[in-house]
């Protein structure tokens, strides 16, 4: 396969939140608006294309018996870079993102990747299989997160465009569920066309 | 088996004590900066370093930060740093300002888990509840929704977020009699 089919096939034909369903948590939780779930999409690329490659690099040395420990063990290094730099360059970000951050660690996306992918492939090849995913779940975030932020604060990444209140709903949890149903069926149809 | 476990949990911890390293004073000054933010907010002009100069109480079954602020050696107000967990969503963390009289100088939110669009509404940027404390003294303004008798303006549909802010400006408000009477006057 070739290497920029990797990429492509994470943001499209896998793309963890619209085709695999994978990582529901953190979709609904941080989709308030754009900018908060472009933030966390892009953190857990990063995480995802360092664990990739770091237990890609590792699963041979690995005995099968601990694999999901030692596997949790790199992805929880990586977390956690990931949670100091924030809390050390965007305070005000990693605020908003809050729990969400370390909750990376269990997000079932990045160990989804290292058990099915990662732990049966090439470094260079994991690691673009990472970046892949981490794109197309940012994406889905960004996309989830605009939609609502357009229609429950009448904003677009935090520039008010309709004045006074919108339909609060969908800064709320139904409006996660709502949209992100109605943008699971367009997505879906959109990729078989 | 224990062995690459045991491995990979070294490499592991050097990996994360040097970033630890490396972030530890942006992380430290991150903090002191949104703490000074804060207090530019909430108190009058000064030319000391409150943030330097705070100290710790207990009251109310919590610890309350309080910080002193000086012009040309003259105290012109405190800070007080109190936490709620009367909110909807969780605890309300506020910053409150007060003159030496007792007089509420500003208030800021610090950190907060209420509602979006509803209780969020405590945040001076996105409403202006938290202005109608402004210049009052909690002697005479009483600190809670005119609901429950107080003559505080509810936001509607944030009862609860409301009274949470009440109930931590009062705690705000009683320590700072506290270090008023403590420091016989001198404030």
């Amino acid at each position: 396969m070739s290497k920029w089919k990797i990429i492509t096939q994470g943001i499209i034909k896998e793309n963890p939140t619209f085709v695999l369903v994978l990582g529901m948590c953190p979709t609904l939780g941080t989709t308030t608006s754009a900018i908060n779930g472009m933030s966390m999409g892009l953190a857990t690329t990063f995480v995802l294309m360092l664990s990739n490659y770091v237990i890609s690099l590792l699963a041979g040395f690995i005995p099968s018996k601990v694999r999901i420990p030692a596997f949790i063990i790199v992805i929880a290094i990586f977390v956690t870079v990931v949670q100091l730099v924030m809390q050390a360059y965007v305070p005000a970000l990693y605020q908003t993102l809050g729990l969400f951050i370390p909750l990376i660690v269990v997000n079932c996306i990045v160990l989804g990747r290292a058990e099915a992918y990662a732990s049966k492939n090439k470094p260079l090849d994991s690691f673009l299989d990472g970046l892949g995913s981490g794109l197309g779940f940012t994406l889905a975030l960004t996309v989830l997160g605009i939609v609502r932020e357009l229609l429950g604060a009448g904003s677009f990444f935090g520039l008010k465009l309709i004045p006074g209140d919108a339909i609060l709903v969908f800064i709320l949890a139904p409006g996660a569920f709502l949209a992100l149903g109605y943008l699971m069926v367009l997505f879906n149809k959109l990729k078989k066309a | 088996m224990f062995l690459t476990l045991l491995l990979i949990c070294f490499g592991g911890s050097a990996i994360l004590g040097g970033v630890y390293l490396l972030t530890h004073g942006p992380i430290e000054a991150a903090q002191t900066a949104k703490v000074n933010r804060a207090l530019m907010g909430v108190l009058p002009e000064f030319d000391n370093t409150p943030s330097e100069e705070c100290f710790e109480m207990d009251l109310e079954g919590q610890v309350i930060k309080a910080y002193p602020a000086l012009f040309n050696g003259e105290p012109v107000g405190w800070a007080v740093e109190v936490v709620t967990t009367r909110g909807f969503g969780g605890p309300i963390q506020i910053m409150v300002g007060f003159l030496p009289d007792g007089t509420i100088f500003n208030s800021a939110l610090i950190s907060h888990s209420e509602t979006p669009g509803l209780g969020d509404k405590l945040d001076a940027e996105k409403s202006d509840f938290s202005t109608q404390f402004k210049g009052k003294h909690p002697a005479t303004f009483t600190l809670a929704v005119k609901k429950d008798g107080g003559m505080v303006d509810a936001i509607t549909a944030a009862t609860i977020s409301s009274r949470a802010f009440c109930h931590a400006m009062e705690v705000a408000y009683k320590a700072f009699q506290h270090i008023a009477t403590q420091e016989g006057g001198k404030v």
